[in-house]
């Protein structure tokens, strides 16, 4: 008979006036694989950075082992048997595999001995568990399959039996993503228990044997992964009906509205980027850029809409080129049709402490509906964003908050809002539903798609896959700033997740 | 006085010159490789000189001068510490507060004190620490060159010396051979990666702070009680500053503080050597630019000779949990 690894119950937590955790109650059974899942915000993270030690519930209790027990720190969690893979690497960058492996369980005072006992210890586990890295590479030097293995490493060392892994496929390719299941299936097999965050249904279902479904700081539900549905999770997680694949006519797509020509774009640290890439996005098409994040889709986006200097190429917007020198004027860009929804829209998109209608059209303030005069039409202005705010049933429907108040999915709504009704001739889009909520992004893409059905050619830049495939006509992809392939929106993912790895056709037949 | 005799007597003067500097500069290195910027170097070695210069002319003894000074720069560095560390302040602003009180501070007390314009009373030599002759100094002085090298230079310093430089080999023996050190320099690049592996970081940096001042301390010590014969008002004169300047020149290295600060304590030397003597092809030199010239060069090499110095990464960033 199985025993139970961890049982919570009652557990609170509150940020402020935010309920993160309200009274939760989990089971967790040692030696299996425990899915949690729910939208961005649900709490999950939370509850398990209480389970760690690194927030304090306000209240409930925690038992280990059928033990109660106490977890002010990590520290007590690790002495616990506890061990957490953070969803942003806890790792020194300019420190060894070894001296990160090492970093607070280090043993004796002086480094001589216990660097070599260390070294013994690392090597072991690697063999042990199939995790081979080099102990003496630096972190910064490793990708990032490889600088979660050292987390995972990390763990193991300090005698985790219980591993909590947050979120842990974002930075990864499906391929890099396969492997990692393959290791924790292994750890399941060796007895430890394994705690996988996430909020894609399809890594709960590919791997888990039990998952519990949060929403809004509440566990709603606790199922046998076996004898539950895709479908049921995700209504459990959203609260009611989605739909989880956009249903979409046939494209028709007209004339070139954007083409790319042997464009080479260079980052700050004067790395290639972005090396020969050439493509057309037409009117009335969505052409979708897939690859892992750090392949060069960033310098891309910014070389295109003028923010960031290309070093060769050019940009053509209807006919006309656009400057590549990284001076472009955006206004003249807007003004020629070019719409932009970035990537990062905390830091590009929006202007967090300004109200929702001064978001709802900042770059565009310039225009005579929003002016009388030399001055701003506020009262124009927040008409105008209280229309924008009822089309696109942006919550609350409050104009004069502040913009840091709206959630992600809401804010995100915002600049779609602003950008897509300039009725504009391209629209470039980033990451539309990054750190956004299921709900948001079922109408996110729904608003993709009629743009594109009113002949608006659209350049979707994703790291979703998924996104990816059930908007696109056609799919690039990118992998170390070159598009290694076109495909169109039949291909299957693993087609797509070797291109993604930069793996030849020929090699994976092979 | 032929070139060499010349030489030795500027090397030496440059070795006396540059300890202040050395050991201000290792100050802030434990500080800044822990995470925590320290502006404040200048204003607790002004204020380590000034309790040192009191405490020994009140007690007669140099030790308990260098005690005083001690105490009194730990205790600013733990000002510092709490404002920084504990309360997440600025920390440029709590250094620069350090650097503020300590001018005035100094002088108030000091008038209060002793009465004599903001000095301490001038010293005795038993209350300071004197030149320590190593064996067989004089016996040896007559060897051609290696006689005058190791009569001049190596013997004939003050304990404080001798200690700062062994302060170098020790300092870099502490940040990569022991525990200690792996954390501080983990804590100063990122001190989530610490906190996840139940490593206490504000426990870490006050560790780190303290033996800032510590340091300092000793830096005000030597100014005050072997460099001169009591406290004199700003009597730094900006080598907190300099130092800073040494360490990031450095890249917040040990050995390479070591040879900035040399280098800066020779420029120093020069320039007083050369006060007055008209230099070949060029002439009389006004002296006010052999004095500004250590800091003429330091704004020359940080501006771009040394190559990009990069700070520890989480350097002048109060650590806060998310949210």
């Amino acid at each position: 008979m199985a025993h139970t690894a961890i049982e919570l119950n009652g557990i609170s937590k509150s940020f402020g006036a935010v309920h993160a955790n309200r009274n939760i109650d989990l089971k967790i059974t040692a030696g299996t694989i425990h899915g949690i899942i729910g939208e961005n915000g649900a709490g999950k993270s939370t509850l398990m950075s209480i389970l760690y030690g690194f927030y304090q519930a306000d209240s409930g209790r925690i038992q280990v082992a059928g033990k109660p027990a106490s977890i002010k720190t990590p520290s007590a969690a690790i002495a616990l048997g506890i061990g957490m893979v953070h969803q942003h690497f806890m790792l020194v960058e300019n420190f060894t595999v070894l001296e990160n492996v090492m970093l607070g369980a280090e043993g004796e005072a002086l480094l001589n001995t216990s660097i070599a006992k260390a070294r013994d210890e690392l090597e072991r586990l690697e063999r042990d568990y199939g995790l081979e890295v080099d102990p003496d590479a630096l972190i910064e030097d490793l990708p990032v399959g490889l600088q979660q293995r050292v987390e995972i490493l990390k763990a193991l060392y300090r005698g985790a039996d219980i591993l909590i892994l947050d979120e842990p496929t974002g930075v990864l390719t499906p391929a890099e993503a396969d492997h990692l299941f393959r290791i924790l299936r292994q750890l399941k097999e060796e007895g430890k228990t394994v705690i996988l965050i996430t909020h894609k249904l399809r890594e709960i279902m590919a791997i888990t044997d039990n998952v519990s479904v949060m929403r809004q700081g509440a566990m709603v539900a606790t199922r046998k992964t076996a004898e539950t549905t895709v479908e049921e999770l995700a209504e459990l997680m959203v609260g009611r009906h989605v739909l989880l694949r956009v249903e979409k006519g046939e494209g028709r797509a007209g004339d070139v509205m954007l083409s790319v020509k042997n464009l080479t774009v260079k980052d700050s640290r004067g790395v290639t980027m972005v090396d020969d890439v050439s493509f057309d996005v037409r009117a009335g098409e969505i052409v979708g850029i897939a690859g892992v994040a750090g392949n060069g889709q960033s310098q891309l986006l910014e070389a295109i809409t003028g923010v960031r200097q290309a070093v060769s190429g050019t940009v053509t917007l209807d006919g006309t080129p656009v400057e590549l020198t990284g001076e472009a004027d955006p206004v003249d860009l807007r003004k020629r049709g070019m719409a932009h929804v970035p990537e990062d829209r905390h830091h590009v998109g929006l202007v967090l402490p300004f109200e929702e209608n001064e978001n709802a059209m900042l770059g565009y303030h310039w225009q005579d509906k929003y002016l009388k005069g030399p001055l701003l039409d506020i009262e124009a202005i927040r008409d105008d964003a209280r229309r924008k705010i009822e089309k696109y049933d942006i919550r609350p429907a409050d104009c004069r908050l502040k913009t840091a108040n709206f959630s992600g999915g809401n804010q995100q709504k915002i600049v779609l809002a602003r950008e897509m009704e300039q009725d504009p001739k391209v629209l470039i889009v980033g990451q539309p539903t990054r750190g956004v909520d299921v709900g948001a992004i079922e109408f996110i893409h729904r608003r993709l798609i009629d743009m594109r059905d009113q002949g608006k050619a659209v350049l979707l830049v994703s790291v979703e896959l998924d996104e990816i495939r059930s908007l696109s006509d056609r799919i690039l992809v990118m992998f170390a700033g070159r598009v290694v392939g076109e495909r169109g929106p039949e291909a299957t993912e693993g087609e797509l997740g070797l291109l993604m790895a930069g793996v030849e056709k020929k090699e994976a037949a092979e | 006085m032929d070139f060499f005799t010349t030489l030795i007597l500027v090397l030496d003067s440059t070795v006396r010159l540059s300890v202040p500097l050395l050991l201000a500069a290792l100050a802030g290195l434990y500080s800044e490789r822990s995470g925590v910027f320290d502006i404040g170097l200048e204003g607790k070695m002004l204020a380590g000189a000034f309790a040192a210069g009191a405490a020994a002319a009140v007690t007669g003894s140099a030790w308990a001068g260098l005690g005083a000074a001690v105490l009194v720069s730990v205790f600013l560095a733990l000002v510092h510490g709490f404002a920084s560390i504990t309360h997440r302040g600025n920390q440029i602003v709590s250094g620069v507060a350090i650097n503020f009180i300590a001018a005035g501070a100094t002088i108030i007390l000091g008038q209060a004190w002793f009465r004599q314009g903001g000095r301490t009373p001038s010293l005795p030599g038993d209350a300071r620490f004197g030149a320590l002759h190593l064996p067989f100094a004089d016996t040896l002085r007559d060897v051609p060159f290696l006689g005058p090298i190791y009569a001049e230079l190596i013997s004939g310093h003050s304990l404080l010396v001798y200690l700062a430089f062994l302060f170098v080999p020790f300092t870099w023996w502490v940040l990569f051979r022991t525990r200690f050190g792996l954390r501080l320099r983990a804590v100063g690049e990122n001190p989530a990666a610490v906190d996840t592996a139940g490593i206490s970081v504000s426990w870490l940096r006050y560790r780190a702070v303290m033996c800032t001042g510590l340091l300092t301390g000793l830096a005000g010590t030597y100014l005050s009680l072997a460099q001169n014969a009591g406290f004199v008002k700003d009597m730094t004169a900006g080598r907190g500053f300099i130092a800073l300047a040494a360490l990031i020149f450095a890249k917040w290295r040990p050995v390479p503080v070591m040879f900035a600060c040399l280098l800066f304590g020779f420029l120093d030397a020069f320039a007083i050597r050369i006060q007055g003597t008209p230099l070949p092809l060029i002439g009389q030199v006004p002296v006010q630019l052999m004095q500004a010239l250590p800091y003429i060069l330091t704004v020359v090499l940080l501006a771009g000779f040394i190559g990009k110095a990069i700070p520890p990464r989480a350097g002048g960033v109060p650590y806060v949990k998310e949210r």
